[in-house]
């Protein structure tokens, strides 16, 4: 499991101030550990900050050493691609919370052992400040654009409404400004799961050689299932069954989408820590722009100096289109030049990690 | 209507940008894969879009437009009061299920207003329909009645009554035959395209 005691490779830095939190608490230390692909220009015009999802990383374009598998943005990414690293210095750092290099429940609180539960819930919000403190650090005062799909998304609309100033553009990728009581009711079913396991211990699993990975596993298997659609199921499993000629009248993984589920909750406990999940989904749950700033949300974004552009997926039934298009209507509405568009995709709510082409020459125009 | 040659403005679209004042700001409704649009951004006004189709709006967006994807029928309403200087309907009236109500939201939207259309009483469409017997497919109209996104036709003369009926004034009017302008008179005989500027 990832915990602060592996070295990554890649850039990290200790804010130099303590973080206050939405909460009211402060963080201190915190460490962002973060990734760069291409190179600053010389009047530090040309940066790109993405956002990563919940349970994505500031690796973007390059192997990810915990897991070894190519970045989670290749496509998207890189020399020549519609994020050109040729054009844009591009930032990602892991966000506040998380378990990849950035200080979260398994970085050692005052006391020198893991924060655990004691870790301050943080918000959307935070995790942004954090990012804002890192672009200080680097010099950069605006940003070409900041970059975001589903809670990466929201951060990229946060960015936009709490320091309106730093990007010029702004892209939103499957995302919404109000988190929905349906995906609230998801994410609440993923930490009680994890709690449920005994091996949980309030949270405070570290270091007692036990740690919650069947109910981490759980809490993955239903957010994955959130992140497809019926149809790509259908396609990828259907009813077919799992190296067996029959049913074994048992409670093995007869079916293909059951093994394929099983191995995507048990990968997923080998690199993601059981609290952080916690905290991230806690953080989007407590997601509302609205609420946030107590005006609706036209009235956040009258007088952005920003542009922004919206994208859904017609098969994404977690951030549906409605979400998009009502902040997309709400930025209009306060003249905010803005573009909206739903893309047909088959793939759920993963569309926007996926190969859709049509994404690429949006992602490229836009930028 | 001949195609626009590369480069170059299909002339109902030339005759709207050519009258928007530059810096004014302008709703395309309709705005297809943002010709019009970025003639206008080049006159330096505020033009946004409106368009249906997906694959229109990826266009427009990579052309650095903002251009909004959604339905006249629905999503005029989210256009605040008086929010723009023009709103254009161009080549859309006839595909739109309540015509009356989109000329409504247009100068609700802003106080003056460019809608062109194709003019279903063009000699050749009526004696396509007087002589065949059958739905026209002319140039004007070059799909089949089961296929056409066409489901309000129209005439210039029709246009005359709506907006009169409804207290709005025709400021100008232009119309094309061939691709080029032609003339004011017996228009609903002769012309192919007609853009109406209202306002009330």
């Amino acid at each position: 499991m990832a915990s602060n005691a592996v070295t990554l490779e890649g850039h990290s830095l200790v804010l130099p101030d303590p973080l206050p939190l939405d909460s009211g608490k402060t963080l201190a230390p915190v460490t962002l550990a973060y990734q760069t692909y291409g190179t600053l220009n010389d009047d530090k015009s040309n940066a790109v900050l993405l956002c990563h999802a919940t349970s994505g990383d500031q690796f973007v374009a390059s192997d990810n050493p915990i897991t070894g598998k190519p970045g989670w943005w290749t496509e998207m990414v890189g020399p020549g691609k519609p994020i050109d690293t040729d054009r844009f210095f591009v930032i990602c750092a892991n966000v506040l919370g998380s378990c990849m290099g950035s200080t979260g429940p398994a970085s050692p609180g005052p006391d020198g052992k893991p924060y655990g539960t004691s870790f301050p819930v943080i918000t959307i919000r935070d995790m942004v400040r954090a990012q804002v403190k890192l672009l200080e650090a680097l010099g950069i005062e605006r940003l070409h654009a900041v970059v975001g799909g589903s809670m990466g998304g929201m951060q990229a609309l946060s960015l936009a409404a709490n320091w309106p100033d730093i990007a010029e553009r702004v892209l939103v990728i499957a995302a919404t400004a109000t988190m929905p009581a349906q995906n609230i009711a998801f994410q609440e079913v993923g930490r009680q799961a994890i709690m449920a396991d005994p091996d949980w211990q309030g949270g405070h699993y570290h270091g007692t050689g036990r740690q919650p990975d069947a109910g981490l596993a759980v809490a993955r298997m239903t957010a994955h299932i959130t992140y497809l659609s019926e149809s790509s199921l259908t396609e990828k499993f259907g009813r077919r069954l799992q190296d067996r000629a029959a049913k074994t009248f048992g409670f093995d993984a007869d079916f293909q989408v059951e093994s394929y589920l099983r191995y995507q909750g048990s990968s997923f406990t080998s690199r993601f820590d059981a609290n952080a999940y916690l905290y991230l989904t806690r953080a989007m749950s407590y997601f509302d722009l609205t609420e946030d700033h107590g005006r609706k949300l036209a009235d956040v974004y009258m007088g952005s100096p920003a542009r922004f552009c919206l994208v859904s997926f017609d098969s994404d039934w977690l951030y549906p289109t409605v979400e998009s298009r009502r902040i997309a209507h709400a930025l209009n509405a306060a003249g905010v030049p803005v573009s909206f568009v739903e893309l047909s995709a088959p793939f759920g709510h993963d569309s926007f990690l996926l190969d859709v082409p049509e994404l690429d020459r949006v992602v490229e125009g836009f930028l | 209507m001949t195609p626009a040659a590369p480069g170059s403005l299909r002339p109902d679209l030339a005759v709207i940008a050519e009258h928007v004042e530059p810096g004014s700001s302008v709703l395309d409704v309709g705005c297809g894969d943002g010709e019009l649009l970025a003639a206008l951004t080049a006159k330096r006004c505020n033009a946004r879009g409106l368009e249906i189709d997906a694959a229109n709006v990826a266009a427009c967006v990579a052309r650095g437009l903002s251009v909004m994807q959604g339905d006249a029928d629905t999503d005029l309403s989210y256009y605040p009061d008086k929010s723009v200087d023009y709103a254009i309907l161009s080549q859309t009236l006839q595909t739109t299920r309540r015509p009356d109500l989109i000329v409504e939201n247009l100068l609700r939207i802003a106080p003056r207003g460019f809608v062109s259309f194709p003019n279903f009483a063009h000699w050749r469409v009526r004696a396509a329909l007087a002589f065949g017997g059958r739905m026209p497919v002319t140039k004007l109209i070059p799909v089949a009645w089961y296929e056409t996104p066409n489901i309000h036709h129209l005439t210039i003369a029709d246009f005359r009554d709506l907006v009169a009926e409804r207290g709005i004034r025709v400021e100008r009017s232009w119309f094309f035959t061939n691709g080029r302008a032609s003339r004011q008179r017996l228009a609903n005989f002769t012309a192919e395209h007609a853009v109406f500027l209202i306002s009330r």
